[in-house]
């Protein structure tokens, strides 16, 4: 079971209800896919035991062989390679790593050569399994470290996957395949429309959703109607309190500083496994 | 010689485009014999690599010098290993900048002027 927490907006409470919902059951891993600021390792505090680098290929040009026909630069879309008449100029951020470049030089003068763009850091947190990915400062390529943390998850346990904002290719890469998306937005003019952008993305990629309400009580009932009239569920409401504002400040999870909270996430779970259930 | 411009329209009356990469056109003139000829931007609207993409376009004219309002560090990159000279903050008519540079007030840049995406609108894109 792949559970993936995404929002359109950033800071409504996705690290908030994943790290809570991770805490609320049994036999988690848990990946932090939100590569570029990665937060949720405050709440969870793992010891890592792991570091594994991640890199992107490359190309590098043997400008002895190279006769300067341009077809390298023509073919890529990204325009990370530029040819000038006796220089082929690489810009290896812009390059997405397709190879294509490689393939389609006539001359063969284009090899590959690994680039690190960050590592993925590996440990445990209590009995759960954590993964976070942590993207180079400076770096724009996150999609491949998430990529990478995707391939080490475990199905077999509960997989939580805290997304990183938006709704550009670092979401859909974290969002695609999962079983479900839990979308969390604050009930502001602003929450609900950036919640709407991330609802057409998640109805595009086939996964099945619903919305969670943080600080529940600023802000009007648009969100709520939103949800009414599209049909889309509205899972849970957390309130606007101050003490759970104070346990955020302190590094303390949502469910640590009301336990109540608790049982509504292990019900919140038992919503979600019968919702994928009768999706698959 | 020949330079080219970034422009907003197809003449010499039209306004200077202030981004170099995603500029909308680029007037390449013989400073000679004042022929002129405007090509359209296909980088304008590319998701990345806009600069980089222009650059060739431009280098590809064979010119020697450029005239724009601001440019990012991967165009500039690759202007500056073409040789070509790089002249910012250009604003006005097309016709206006060409004379600037003809009377000898324009001072060439040794660094870009603006940050990579600078130009693109609507917020710093990513979708990468």
């Amino acid at each position: 079971m792949i559970i993936a927490v995404a929002s359109g907006k950033g800071g409504t409470g996705k690290t908030t209800v994943a790290v809570s919902l991770a805490l609320s059951l049994d036999g988690v891993q848990f990946a932090d896919c939100d590569v570029e600021e990665p937060n949720a390792a405050i709440f969870l505090r793992p010891v890592i035991d792991e570091k594994i680098p991640v890199t992107m290929l490359v190309p590098e040009v043997d400008e002895t062989k190279c006769s300067g026909c341009g077809k390298c630069a023509e073919l890529c879309a990204f325009n990370a390679l530029v040819v000038l008449e006796k220089k082929v100029l690489i810009f290896p951020h812009m390059c997405h790593a397709c190879g294509g470049c490689m393939r389609i030089c006539p001359e063969q003068a284009i090899t590959e050569k690994p680039r690190e763009v960050g590592i993925i850091e590996k440990g445990m947190a209590g009995g759960m399994s954590f993964m976070q990915g942590i993207l180079n400062v400076g770096d724009p390529m996150a999609t491949p470290i998430i990529n990478r943390l995707r391939k080490q998850l475990d199905p077999s346990k509960i997989v939580i996957l805290d997304s990183p904002p938006g709704t550009s290719c670092p979401v859909i890469e974290t969002v695609r395949e999962s079983d479900y998306c839990i979308l969390v937005t604050e009930p502001t003019p602003f929450g609900l429309h950036d919640l709407q952008l991330a609802i057409a993305t998640v109805r595009e990629l086939h996964v099945p959703f619903g919305v969670i309400i943080n600080c529940a009580g600023i802000g009007d009932d648009a969100v709520e109607t939103y949800c009414r009239e599209e049909n889309v569920p509205l899972l849970m409401k957390i309130p606007w309190d101050r003490r759970i504002a104070e346990g955020y400040s302190r590094g303390e999870a949502v469910v640590t500083v009301q336990s109540d909270l608790e049982q509504q996430f292990k019900n919140l779970y038992a919503t979600i496994k019968t919702t994928v259930n009768a999706t698959a | 010689m020949k330079i080219c411009i970034s422009s907003i329209g197809q003449d010499l009356a039209a306004a200077v485009d202030p981004r170099f990469g995603r500029a909308q056109r680029y007037i390449i003139m013989d400073t000679e014999t004042k022929a002129f000829e405007c090509i359209d931007n296909a980088a304008a609207m590319s998701g990345g690599g806009a600069g980089t993409k222009a650059a060739q376009l431009v280098i590809n004219k064979a010119v020697q010098a450029v005239l724009t309002g601001n440019i990012g560090p991967n165009a500039f990159t690759v202007l500056n290993t073409a040789g070509i000279t790089i002249y910012t903050g250009v604003s006005g008519t097309v016709q206006e900048a060409v004379d600037m540079f003809l009377g000898g007030t324009l001072q060439p840049v040794a660094t870009p002027t603006a940050e990579a995406h600078a130009g693109m609108g609507g917020g710093k894109g990513s979708g990468i």
